[in-house]
């Protein structure tokens, strides 16, 4: 059911929501970008309406919560462990339909890869459910298009659109039909915004023949990245952690086990013991992060990694444009295949 | 016939005395070293109609018109109104151009409106200092810079300012990339160390430069909220003991400055050589005769510094002493 609501109305659900439900949201945070006087939008819990970032898109993707950056698991004696205490209460997440699709990637590597199911990830999992944000005009680096990401018509409670200063709103969730009739000036039909255009455009290779790890499509980002991981700390997609053992000093024997983001971008990823690295190169590590995103992800799960949010470009340091390289990439196949 | 000027004058008008007899350029003024286009084209224009059509870019940031005739300032001073107006200089009368040239143009980097690592608004502070400052005919010298780098060469100056941020850092978006420590150590002084996988910061190391901020992937260093200054004393240039500025107060802030050297013009009244030539005697040299806390005494002067501001109690100073030997043999 679709509801139309003045924005106080909309500040009085979230008031109501807030009783029940914490709110995780894009929030623009004053000053805390990388240059002096430069502002960030990424994801924070939010007490009013009114602090939800819906014009920019988030910098930094929603998967915080899910994933967090750093996250205690569990703390370990001698010869006990015990789970880090985790904050179960239920959660909504505001976010758009690319990053609403990415939830699907982040599902589908840390429950349904192999057969156990990632606990810490399932025990905040279970308490997340999501709120869509419409999007009323393509930004600028997305290509969710050509990612078949544009549009969600389910897996939320309510959408959010703000049009001549009224929120739209699609309740999805039974419970809240009563909070949003409500609050609402009036019923309506809403259908969530998406685009159906983005300025940039990918083609997305169907195949990619082996002799592609080769090319030399991926000799310049050898010179031009800096291996910084920022395109995947930054993407709703990806999920690679690794593990950090701590022992306290005084004791030396008790410790806890942390899991942080990582990134295949970052030196240290690759490393083997022995002192083996199997990218050492920014170059082959870019073949291997394209590679991942819009095909060998698709291989073993029939549909690419890559949701188009295009974050990625937004925050190279070094503007690389990952949807450039697709392109580079398609390209490349094209001739690899007419060379036979 | 004989062209009878004065020289002392002219000086003081910002026209300079030109070893070509008759000639004069004139010295514009560009606080902050950021002017708009449209002076940029009226500069150009008196050096065409006035000049010889050449324009002299000066180390601080100022431009001289040379060229110009004696008999033309008059002129040149009216159509450096514009300028005058535009730059947002201090103007004691309209059209006759500017009133003092002792304290000199106030240097700034550009800082944080164009460089990524600038800790602060260079161009806003410098005119701020000039609006305080400016005019006034003592020689004295101060200049802008966003970060430690110190571009603009603030350290060869009475008083240079150092953009300064206090890195926040929060450790539960930390990640241990450690490229916040690779760059540290590279790029600046080495201040971060990993310790159980975060990062540990030496306060006394940091030079507050913003690097590992500019350098986290995933924003667990961010700057502060305040904007902090190192402020840099006395260095100088010239014939006798050339130097560079010594640090007198880190974490400073912007009030304070504005105070300090503002209340430097008043010591340097009381204590300058009253046989200087033409007035003019660094300050420097002013503080070397009459020690250190004489000078701190005057410019601390109804100061109130923040809680985090760290004041030196005595300052070293070396550099090259040309008036004890020049023998390189």
């Amino acid at each position: 059911m679709g509801y139309i609501l003045t924005k106080e109305g909309f500040d009085a659900v979230v008031d109501a929501l807030k009783e029940q439900y914490r709110l995780y949201a894009p929030v623009l945070k004053k000053g805390e970008g990388r240059f002096t006087d430069t502002d960030v939008v990424r994801y924070d819990f939010v007490e009013t309406a009114g602090q939800i970032e819906l014009e920019k898109k988030s910098d930094y993707a929603f998967k915080e919560l899910l994933t967090p950056l750093s996250e205690t698991l569990f703390f370990f004696t001698e010869d006990a462990v015990k789970p880090a205490d985790a904050d179960l209460r239920p959660v909504i997440v505001f976010l758009r339909s690319c990053d609403l699709h990415a939830v699907k990637r982040l599902d589908q590597i840390y429950l349904a890869n192999g057969k156990d199911r990632d606990w810490f990830y399932q025990r905040i999992r279970d308490c997340v459910r999501f709120a869509l944000i419409g999007c009323g005009r393509t930004c600028a680096d997305g290509f969710c298009v050509d990612m078949g990401s544009n549009r969600s018509t389910e897996g939320y409670m309510f959408s959010l659109d703000e049009v001549d200063g009224k929120i739209l709103s699609d309740v999805k969730a039974p419970e809240l039909e009563g909070l949003f009739a409500e609050k609402a000036e009036r019923a309506g039909d809403v259908t969530p915004r998406y685009v159906t255009e983005n300025s940039v455009r990918v083609s997305v290779p169907e195949t990619v023949p082996n002799s592609i790890y080769k090319a030399g499509l991926w000799d310049e980002y050898s010179t031009r990245c800096i291996g910084c991981g920022r395109c995947n700390f930054v993407c709703p997609t990806c999920t690679c952690y690794t593990m950090q053992d701590v022992y306290y000093t005084d004791n030396g024997k008790v410790g806890e086990r942390r899991r942080v983001a990582s990134s295949c971008m970052v030196d240290g990823y690759t490393d083997v013991a022995g002192g083996g690295q199997y990218r050492k190169s920014c170059g082959e590590r870019m073949r291997f992060k394209v590679l991942h995103k819009v095909y060998d992800y698709r291989r073993r799960f029939g549909y690419d990694m890559c949701v188009g949010c295009g974050r990625c470009d937004a925050v190279c340091p070094e503007y690389i444009s990952f949807s450039a390289c697709i392109n580079k990439l398609d390209r490349a196949v094209k001739e690899a295949q007419s060379n036979g | 016939m004989g062209q009878d000027i004065n020289v002392k004058k002219l000086k003081k008008n910002a026209f300079r005395y030109s070893k070509v007899r008759g000639e004069t350029a004139s010295r514009v003024r560009i606080p902050g070293g950021l002017v708009s286009a449209e002076s940029m084209v009226r500069i150009t224009q008196i050096a065409e109609k006035y000049g010889n059509g050449t324009i002299f870019v000066t180390n601080r940031q100022g431009v001289e018109i040379p060229g110009i005739r004696l008999e033309d300032m008059d002129a040149v001073n009216r159509e450096l109104q514009f300028i005058i107006d535009d730059t947002g200089v201090n103007q004691q009368e309209r059209d006759k151009g500017y009133p003092a040239s002792g304290t000199r143009n106030v240097v700034a980097c550009p800082g944080a409106r164009l460089c990524p690592f600038g800790c602060y608004d260079t161009t806003a502070f410098a005119r701020k200092m000039d609006q305080t400052i400016f005019p006034n005919n003592l020689h004295f010298k101060v200049a802008f810079t966003g970060c430690s780098n110190d571009c603009a060469k603030v350290r060869m100056n009475d008083f240079g300012v150092i953009g300064m941020t206090e890195p926040q850092y929060d450790p539960n978006r930390c990640v241990g990339c450690e490229q916040c420590v690779k760059y540290c150590k590279k790029r600046s002084v080495g201040a971060l160390q990993a310790v159980n996988d975060k990062i540990v910061r030496d306060p006394d190391l940091c030079i507050g430069c913003g690097v590992c901020v500019a350098y986290c992937p995933t924003r667990a260093w961010t700057r502060s909220r305040e904007h902090y200054f190192r402020l840099v004393l006395l260095g100088r240039t010239g014939k006798v003991n050339p130097r560079l500025a010594q640090d007198f107060i880190k974490w400073a802030d912007e009030e304070s400055i504005l105070k300090i050297v503002k209340n430097a013009y008043a010591y340097v009244e009381e204590y300058i050589d009253k046989e200087a030539i033409e007035g003019k005697e660094h300050v420097g040299y002013i503080v070397d005769r009459t020690g250190f806390d004489e000078f701190v005494k005057w410019i601390m002067q109804d100061v109130q510094l923040p809680e985090k501001a760290e004041v030196a109690s005595r300052l070293y100073w070396d550099g090259k002493r040309y008036d004890r030997s020049n023998n390189l043999k």
